[in-house]
């Protein structure tokens, strides 16, 4: 049989065994944090046992043995269902099996590998600290070596859903005599050990997505570290790359959904102004003309990303513009929506629920943020496009602990 | 269509540049501008022994039968190095105004010497100021006789002949006009950029050639969008070119004991354009293979319009003093971004396209 034709057939059991199983486990439209967890987790043993979960892995560490071109053709399918999706299990397949994978032992992978891809434990990423964020490397979290174990204090942020996680990737200060980069380690933390404490940050849109951790007295066995002592910042720099490459074409496919530009241009010819519409507006015409430009850039711009992946080059430095253009373009454009209404479009009311408009003018200010910030994805785009000069550092090759704040 | 150049298209594009990096360089530029000749005719003919010329006029016309994206990627290698040729206004406006609108025997009487190069044919459409959707048209055609000025129009000092839209009895309608006929006046006009000479074109009663393949105020808007589309990239070429040039000199120019490219408020400006430019590139793409849609030109048209006049203004000022000098090369992109932006229309009158298609797209009934 022709290699084409065993993925055809591939293609067709898995289409079976998708179309038998998949909508028993689909995100109900309403659902708890806790419901959507225990789904998930319950989705991801489920094609554990039939052999669809973390395909193209080996079996030792809980794969099931098969080709890149399976998985691709099973993630295909399995999109056609809202299959629960918690981040825990995403953060554990993609960006913890990348560092397990690459800087951790066989016995590591092969352990962790298997409980992550069973299903039985999901993940979250201990990284970013209060004075920590886009300077990731200037993180305080110290883990002091104490015979098999270390010891380890500190406070993290931004922890997607670390409440409803098992274990964490965890990056800590081990060495602060070396300059800040060197002396960082990479480490797997059962969020259930004692010293653990996980608070829930209220966000500004009154949701609680994120958590601060706070590791008080930590004992992570030396079993857990994952690469050499002072290997943690390749450990980040695997995990954060695969993030980017997860995220690359996001902003792509805005097409006709709410907030698309187009969505905008209708509503704004059913606004009634001044005996016309508020399209009538020239300076109304010339913003959507220029977000209509930007979004359908994007658009094109990822169509190009995805032509190229295929080819398997890598992914090209540009690839920053994404996120840079797209959280300011969904901050403008929602602004634009409220603005329709004047004074009222301050207001949601039970004739004009604005409430998802509220939400995504809000969250556009944590797009900027996340994930890289303007002025850091700006950076990159000079620094890796335009081979332009990195930012001179105050900091290089000084110790940690000489550094003056 | 693929968005990743094929083998051949990589090569013809290097091709392009590598010409213009020997007859387009700046010191030739500037020759051109002191001497008022306004384009080069040895690029010119290099271009026709290369089949630059009719890369996409069918073969049956003696072309060379590529696509308009090879025609697009020739175009944008033009804009990049501002190379003094009639590209634009005849290989790109007049050849493909005869490919849209003329019949078969028109276009075998017209398109092999303008693939070959031998003759050089512009495009006619403003009369004076207003945008190119200005009706009525004072210039008319009555049988094979046509009246009327045309201005500015490019290119028209070195053409033999010119596509005129005109009207026909209430009609847009295009006519092919041999200028070298004592009915018809050219005056070279006073123009802000010097490397495209532009004149004013008089008919009196001066024989023309009705295009009878096609007419009307649709298939003229259809050609437009085929233009805006063509000068995209011309425009992205453009402001490659000027990006590259301020990354350059900023990294060779030290200031306060360091590189002028190392402070951040340079870095972040050519980052925007960067982003501005990537984006304004893939839609130029997706204009090419996407012929007859109006959205996608005129998306194009304005995301190339900004971003070149943005990487022409930026480039000059990073240059600082010497971006004012003679010497420096940056008033080359700080004219033509100009001259292009108002070209094929303003940004406002391309706003105007965008946002009425999008709006006639969700309500039908308006485009009635």
């Amino acid at each position: 049989m022709s290699e084409q034709s065993q993925l055809d057939e591939y293609r067709s059991r898995a289409r079976a065994w998708l179309a038998e199983h998949a909508a028993e486990y689909a995100t109900p439209r309403e659902f708890s944090e806790a419901e959507l967890v225990a789904r998930s987790k319950a989705w991801v043993r489920k094609k554990f046992d039939a052999g669809y979960s973390a395909i193209a892995e080996p079996t030792s560490a809980g794969g099931a043995g098969g080709s890149a071109q399976q998985a691709a053709i099973f993630a295909q399918e399995e999109a056609r269902y809202h299959t629960p999706t918690f981040t825990g299990v995403s953060i554990g397949f993609a960006m913890t099996m990348a560092a397990v994978k690459r800087h951790g032992t066989p016995e590591q992978y092969n352990h962790f590998g298997t409980l992550t891809h069973r299903g039985d434990i999901t993940w979250c990423q201990l990284f970013s600290e209060p004075a920590a964020g886009s300077d990731l490397a200037g993180l305080r979290t110290r883990a002091v070596k104490n015979g098999d174990s270390w010891v380890v204090n500190g406070q993290k942020v931004w922890s997607s859903w670390a409440h409803h996680a098992d274990w964490g990737i965890l990056i800590a200060r081990s060495d602060p005599t070396l300059p800040k980069h060197n002396g960082l380690t990479f480490f797997l933390v059962d969020m259930k050990s004692p010293g653990v404490e996980v608070r829930p940050i209220r966000q500004i849109t009154g949701n609680s997505d994120f958590n601060e951790t706070f590791l008080t007295d930590v004992v992570v066995p030396d079993g857990n570290r994952i690469g050499a002592e002072g290997e943690g910042w390749a450990c980040c720099m695997t995990v954060l790359a695969t993030e980017r490459n997860q995220s690359r074409t996001g902003g792509s496919g805005r097409g006709d959904r709410p907030g698309s530009v187009r969505a905008l241009i209708r509503q704004a010819a059913a606004t009634p102004r001044d005996g016309g519409s508020a399209l009538d507006s020239q300076a109304a015409r010339a913003k959507l003309a220029r977000w209509f430009v930007q979004e359908q850039g994007l658009k094109n711009f990822a169509a190009r990303l995805s032509a190229q992946a295929k080819t398997g080059d890598p992914l090209p430095p540009t690839v920053a513009l994404v996120k840079l253009i797209s959280a300011t373009l969904l901050q403008q454009t929602q602004a634009f929506l409220m603005d329709l209404d004047e004074y009222a479009g301050a207001f949601s009311t039970e004739e004009h629920d604005r409430e998802e408009v509220f939400y995504q003018y809000l969250w556009s200010s944590a797009l900027r943020i996340a994930g890289g910030a303007d002025e850091v994805l700006r950076n990159q785009l000079a620094e890796r496009a335009l081979e332009m000069p990195g930012e001179m550092r105050a900091d290089k090759g000084v110790p940690f602990n000489e550094l003056p704040y | 269509m693929s968005f990743t150049l094929t083998e051949e298209q990589s090569l013809l594009r290097d091709q392009v540049r590598a010409v213009c990096d020997e007859h387009a360089q700046p010191e030739i530029l500037r020759e051109l501008i002191t001497s008022n000749v306004g384009w080069r005719e040895e690029l010119w003919r290099v271009m026709g022994e290369l089949g630059l010329l009719g890369a996409a006029i069918p073969e049956s016309y003696g072309g060379v039968g590529l696509g308009a994206l090879e025609l697009a990627l020739i175009n944008q290698e033009l804009g990049r190095a501002v190379a003094p040729v009639p590209f634009f206004s005849s290989t790109c406006m007049a050849a493909e105004a005869i490919k849209h609108a003329a019949t078969p025997a028109q276009q075998a009487q017209w398109l092999p010497d303008l693939a070959s190069g031998t003759r050089i044919a512009t495009f006619a459409w403003a009369e004076g100021p207003g945008s190119p959707s200005t009706r009525p048209l004072s210039t008319t055609v009555a049988g094979a006789r046509i009246s009327g000025a045309k201005m500015p129009v490019p290119d028209a000092g070195v053409a033999d002949f010119c596509v005129v839209l005109a009207d026909r009895k209430g009609e847009d309608t295009l006519a092919v006009v041999e200028l070298d006929q004592a009915q018809v006046g050219r005056t070279t006009l006073d123009g802000f950029d010097e490397l495209r000479h532009h004149a004013e074109i008089r008919f009196d009663d001066a024989r023309c050639e009705v295009l009878e393949g096609a007419s009307g105020s649709a298939v003229v808007a259809q050609l437009f969008d085929t233009f805006a589309t063509l000068q995209a990239f011309e425009q992205v070429g453009g402001a490659e070119g000027a990006l590259y040039m301020a990354r350059d000199y900023t990294l060779e120019r030290h200031i306060f004991g360091r590189q002028l490219g190392s402070y951040q408020a340079v870095k972040h400006k050519l980052a925007d354009i960067l982003a501005a430019l990537e984006l304004a590139s893939a839609n130029a793409l997706h204009a090419a293979a996407s012929p007859g849609n109006t959205i996608a030109a005129a998306t194009a048209r304005i995301g190339s319009t900004e971003v070149y006049e943005t990487a022409a203004r930026e480039n000059l000022q990073l240059h600082g003093g010497i971006g004012f000098t003679w010497e420096a090369n940056c008033h080359f992109h700080y004219r033509r971004a100009r001259l292009l932006a108002l070209s094929l229309g303003s940004i406002e009158a391309w706003t105007d396209v965008l946002i009425d298609a999008l709006a006639d797209e969700a309500d039908p009934s308006r485009a009635a």
